[in-house]
C-alpha cells in the first residue's frame, strides 16, 4: 500500500513539476507603460501594443506588411463604398460573453466619441450588422485604405460595456481627462487578461484560456511588465537577468548586450522618417530650390546612421520607407559635398548665411546627436546653424509658431501608407481641412496637393502606387524637405525568448505569439 | 511653545502660498499638458476645447483663485496624467521617498558619527586619511553616476542585489506600501539609499570632525582632562554632544536636499516615489500635479525645520531661554 502511494505521489509530482515547467512567465520592460486600459481613448504606440495583447484587431500586419485575418476571415468588396467582412465564430471574450457582429459595430461607433480617433476614421460613413457574423463597413468615397485602418478596429464587448458604473457614468464613456470604467477594466478577446493594474509601476496580464487562436505557437501564460524609464537602468535589468524582454535598447549599448552570452538583440526596420523642414516664408534663401539642394547634399545620412545611431537606422531619401506602397528606388540619399558648395555658389549664397534651428532632445532616438550633426555638416557650406534643443513638452507648440528656421520633426504614418505623410507634412497647410498641419517649412506645391487627394480615393492599386511614387519623386526633386533615415526598432532578451519571429515594423510585439524555449 | 507652534504654523501657510503663487506663474512656460494627452491627429480646434474643459484658458488670477479654494478644503488640483486627485497621488508615492530617506539618513548617522569622532580623535591615523580622502570621491561624482555604477558592479556582475525597484512591498494600514519588512524590499533599499548617502556622506564626516576637533580645544574639555574623567565621558558625553548641535542645523538643510537629489536617485533605480512622480510629471506638463507637488514640499520643509528648531532648543537650553522675551 505504501509503494502504491508512493508512486502515487511521485507521479503527481512529476506531473505537476511538468505542469510547472509549462508556466511560461515573461518579465518585460519597456520605457512606459499602457496609460489606460481603454485601447480608444489615446491613439499612441504604447496603447496599440497593449491592445494587441489584451483585444484582437479586425486583421493585422504579419513581417511582410501582408494582411492576417484575426477576428475577420474573410472580406469582399460589393461596390466602390462597401466593404462586407465575414467575422469569426467561436470566439469569445474575456468576460465570457460569445464575439458577434454587433461587438464590432459597437466598437465602430464608439470611435466617433474619441477625439483622438474620429480624425482617422472620418472617411468612413457606417458599419452595419447584416447577420450575427457579418457587417458591412461604408466609405463616404471611395477609400484606397480601407482594409489598413481594419488593423484600428479591436472589437470590444458591448455587454461588457454597457450600462453605468458606481459613480453613475455609461460604462462605454470615453473619457480623457477624469476617470472612466474604460480606463480601468477591460473584456477583450485577446490572448492576455489584465490580472493587475498598478499604473507606472507593474502590470500583470495572464494568458486567457479561451484565447480562440488554437494555431499559435505563444506559450507564455504569464506577463509582468515593469516600465523603466531610464535606458541604462533597463539594459542593466536585462544584463543582470532581473527582466527576460526589453524594449526600445539605447544604440549605445547594443555591443554589450550582443556580446553577453546570455543575451541578444534583435533590430527590424521601422516606418518613422526623421527630418528636418526648411521654413520658406521666415527664411527667403531657403525659396531657392537651390539652396534646398545644396542643404540636401551637404547631410551625410549615411554617416549619420553608422556614427551616431550606430548602424540601427536606414539612410532616407525619401518619405515612405521600403515596404510602402509609395516607395520608389530610384531616390537614394545624396551626399556630395561637393555638389552641395557648387549648388550654394549657382544661388549666389557662397559666403553663406546665418539661421536658427530647433529640436527636441527627448523625443526621438538621438534626435539632440542628430541636430548637432546638422550644425556641423551645415557649416562645411557657410551656413551657420544656431541650434536649441529642448524636451518634447515645450517643443511642439514652439514648433507650431514656427519659431526657428529649421524645424527637425519626425513621422510615422498612421495607416502605414505613403500618401499619409504628404497629408500631415508637404501638403499646403490649411486650418479648415487640417491638411499641412505640421509642415512648418510652408512648401506649397499644388501638384502635390491634387495628387495627395487623388490617392485617396484612388481604389485601383496599380495608379494609386503611381501616384504616390510620383509624389515622392517630385519632393525628391524639388528638395521640399531634408530627410535623414528611417528609425529601426531595437529589442533585446535573454537567448530563449523568441523575438525574432513576434516583431514588425509598427513595432507591436504579438507577444500572444511569442515563444519562451 | 505654543506661540512658537503658532508661528510656524502660519509661517508654513506664508510658504505654501509663495510656492503656489510661483508654480502657477510659471506653469504657462513648462509645456502644454494637453498635447501629452492627445495624439498627432487631434486638431487644434479640439485641443482649445480640452483646454477649456480643464479651466487652462481662464485668465490667471481665476485660475489661481480657484486653486486656493479647494486648497481650504484639501483639494489640490487633479493630476491630468493620473486622472486622480494630485494630493492622493503624492500621499501614494511618498512612503517610498520616506522610506528611501530613512535608510538613507539612517546609513549617514550610523557611519559618519563613528568616523567623524573617529578622525578628530585620530586625525592622524591610516583610517583617518584614507576616510577624508574617500569621502571627497562620494561628493565628486555625481550621484547619477554613482548609481549606475552601483548597479553594474553589484546587479550585473556580481548579481548580490536587484538592479531596479522597489522588490516586495506589504501594505500596511491601507496605504503605506513598505519595503521594509520584507528582506526582497530591504535588498531593493540598499543600492539606493547607498547612493543617496554616498552625496551626504563626506559633509557629515567632515562637519563632524570639524566640530569635535574644535570642541576637544576648548576650556572646559581641557578642565575634563584634568578633572581625570574617562576618556570615554569627556569624548562622548561632553565633546559629542556640543558637536551635535550644528550637525543638527546642517541635517534639517540638507534633509531638503536630499528630498531633491531623490529625484535623480528615484529615476535611475525606478523608484516610484515622489521624486521620480515629480520628473515624470515635468516631461508630461503635468502642471496641477507639479504644482501640488511644490506646496507638499514647502510645508515639507517648513516642518522638518520647525522640528529640528525644537530638538536644537531641547539639546541647548540657552537658545530656548534666549529665544523668549
Amino acid at each position: 500500500m505504501k509503494k502504491y502511494l508512493f508512486v502515487f505521489l511521485a507521479l503527481v509530482m512529476v506531473f505537476g513539476l511538468c505542469g510547472m515547467a509549462q508556466a511560461k512567465t515573461l518579465k518585460l520592460a519597456l520605457d512606459a507603460g499602457p496609460v489606460s486600459q481603454d485601447p480608444q481613448v489615446q491613439l499612441s504606440g504604447g496603447m496599440l501594443q497593449f491592445s494587441h495583447w489584451a483585444f484582437d484587431p479586425l486583421v493585422r500586419y504579419a513581417q511582410d506588411m501582408s494582411f492576417e485575418p484575426r477576428l475577420a476571415v474573410k472580406w469582399e468588396r460589393l461596390d466602390p463604398l462597401t466593404m462586407r467582412f465575414h467575422l469569426r465564430k467561436g470566439v469569445k471574450f474575456h468576460s465570457g460573453n460569445p464575439f458577434t457582429a454587433k461587438d464590432v459595430k459597437f466598437t465602430f461607433d464608439r470611435f466617433y466619441k474619441s477625439k483622438d480617433f474620429k480624425g482617422l476614421f472620418t472617411p468612413f460613413e457606417s458599419c452595419t450588422v447584416v447577420d450575427d457574423y457579418t457587417v458591412d463597413i461604408k466609405t463616404k468615397k471611395p477609400y484606397a485604405l480601407l482594409i489598413n485602418m481594419a488593423t484600428y478596429i479591436f472589437p470590444l464587448d458591448s455587454k461588457f460595456y454597457t450600462g453605468t458604473d458606481e459613480t453613475g457614468q455609461p460604462k462605454d464613456a470615453v473619457v480623457k481627462v477624469g476617470p472612466s470604467f474604460a480606463l480601468k477594466n477591460e473584456s477583450g478577446t485577446g490572448p492576455f487578461k489584465v490580472t493587475s493594474w498598478e499604473q507606472g509601476a507593474k502590470y500583470v496580464l495572464e494568458r486567457f484560456p479561451d484565447y480562440w487562436d488554437k494555431k499559435s505557437p505563444g506559450n507564455v501564460d504569464k506577463i509582468i511588465l515593469t516600465p523603466i524609464k531610464e535606458n541604462a537602468t533597463r539594459v542593466a535589468a536585462l544584463l543582470s537577468g532581473d527582466v527576460d524582454f526589453i524594449t526600445p535598447v539605447p544604440p549605445h549599448d547594443f555591443q554589450r548586450i550582443r556580446k553577453d552570452p546570455k543575451t541578444k538583440m534583435v533590430t527590424f526596420s521601422g516606418g518613422r522618417i526623421i527630418t528636418v523642414q526648411l521654413n520658406q516664408k521666415r527664411r527667403p534663401e531657403f525659396k531657392d530650390v537651390n539652396v534646398r539642394q545644396a542643404i540636401v547634399h551637404a547631410i551625410n545620412n549615411k554617416g549619420i546612421v553608422k556614427k551616431i545611431m550606430k548602424g540601427t537606422a536606414t539612410a532616407a531619401g525619401q518619405q515612405g520607407p521600403k515596404g510602402y506602397k509609395g516607395y520608389n528606388q530610384a531616390l537614394t540619399p545624396r551626399y556630395d559635398l561637393k555638389k552641395a558648395k557648387a549648388l550654394m555658389k549657382k544661388a549666389g549664397l557662397e559666403k553663406g548665411f546665418e539661421c536658427t534651428m530647433i529640436a527636441p532632445n527627448n523625443r526621438y532616438v538621438n534626435d539632440e546627436k542628430i541636430a548637432e550633426a546638422v550644425v556641423g555638416m551645415l557649416a562645411k557650406i557657410n551656413i551657420k546653424v544656431n541650434l536649441n534643443t529642448m524636451p518634447k513638452a515645450q517643443y511642439w507648440d514652439e514648433f507650431d509658431k514656427q519659431v526657428a528656421d529649421i524645424q527637425l520633426i519626425g513621422w510615422h504614418s498612421d495607416t502605414e501608407d505613403s500618401g499619409n505623410f504628404s497629408e500631415f507634412l508637404t501638403m499646403t497647410p490649411n486650418k479648415e481641412t487640417g491638411y499641412g498641419q505640421f509642415n512648418s517649412g510652408n512648401y506649397s506645391n499644388p501638384k502635390i496637393d491634387e495628387l495627395t487627394i487623388a490617392a485617396q480615393s484612388e481604389t485601383d492599386l496599380k495608379k494609386r502606387n503611381a501616384m504616390l511614387q510620383e509624389i515622392e519623386q517630385i519632393l525628391y526633386d524639388d528638395a521640399a524637405f531634408v530627410p535623414f533615415h528611417w528609425q529601426n526598432h531595437s529589442y533585446a532578451g535573454k537567448n530563449n525568448v523568441g523575438i525574432k519571429h513576434i516583431v514588425n515594423t509598427m513595432n507591436f510585439p504579438y507577444l500572444g505569439d511569442l515563444v519562451i524555449k | 511653545m505654543f506661540a512658537f507652534i503658532i508661528r510656524r504654523i502660519i509661517q508654513s501657510i506664508i510658504v505654501m502660498l509663495v510656492i503656489s503663487l510661483i508654480g502657477f506663474s510659471i506653469q504657462h512656460s513648462i509645456g502644454d499638458p494637453v498635447r501629452d494627452l492627445v495624439g498627432e491627429r487631434v486638431t487644434p480646434a479640439e485641443r482649445e476645447e480640452i483646454r477649456d474643459q480643464l479651466g487652462l484658458n481662464d485668465p490667471f488670477y481665476i485660475q489661481y483663485f480657484r486653486f486656493l479654494k479647494s486648497a481650504c478644503k484639501g483639494d489640490l488640483g487633479l493630476s491630468f496624467f493620473y486622472k486622480k486627485p494630485a494630493l492622493e497621488v503624492i500621499i501614494s508615492k511618498a512612503p517610498a521617498t520616506l522610506e528611501l530617506v530613512l535608510v538613507t539618513s539612517f546609513i549617514l548617522i550610523i557611519v559618519s558619527i563613528p568616523t567623524g569622532i573617529y578622525c578628530a580623535i585620530f586625525p592622524k591615523r591610516l583610517f583617518s586619511r584614507f576616510a577624508m580622502a574617500f569621502s571627497t570621491i562620494g561628493v565628486a561624482i555625481p550621484v547619477f553616476l554613482t548609481a549606475i555604477a552601483l548597479i553594474y558592479l553589484f546587479a550585473v556582475e556580481l548579481n548580490w542585489l536587484p538592479s531596479y525597484g522597489r522588490g516586495e512591498t506589504i501594505n500596511i494600514g491601507g496605504w503605506w506600501e513598505s519595503g521594509l519588512l520584507t528582506w526582497d524590499g530591504i535588498m531593493h533599499l540598499i543600492l539606493p539609499s547607498v547612493s543617496l548617502a554616498s552625496i551626504m556622506l563626506p559633509l557629515f564626516i567632515r562637519l563632524i570632525r570639524a566640530e569635535m576637533m574644535e570642541v576637544l580645544e576648548t576650556e572646559y574639555i581641557q578642565f575634563a582632562w584634568a578633572k581625570g574623567l574617562r576618556r570615554q565621558r569627556v569624548w562622548f558625553i561632553h565633546a559629542f554632544k556640543n558637536t551635535l548641535l550644528p550637525v543638527i542645523t546642517v541635517y534639517g538643510v540638507q534633509l531638503g536636499i536630499m528630498f531633491a537629489f531623490t529625484i535623480l536617485t528615484e529615476t535611475v533605480f525606478q523608484w516610484q516615489g515622489m521624486g521620480f512622480m515629480f520628473l515624470e510629471a515635468v516631461e508630461r506638463s503635468d502642471t496641477s500635479l507639479l504644482v501640488a507637488y511644490l506646496v507638499v514640499v514647502g510645508v515639507i520643509f517648513v516642518a522638518v525645520n520647525t522640528v529640528v528648531d525644537i530638538i536644537y532648543g531641547t539639546v541647548n537650553p540657552m537658545v530656548r531661554i534666549a529665544g523668549t522675551k
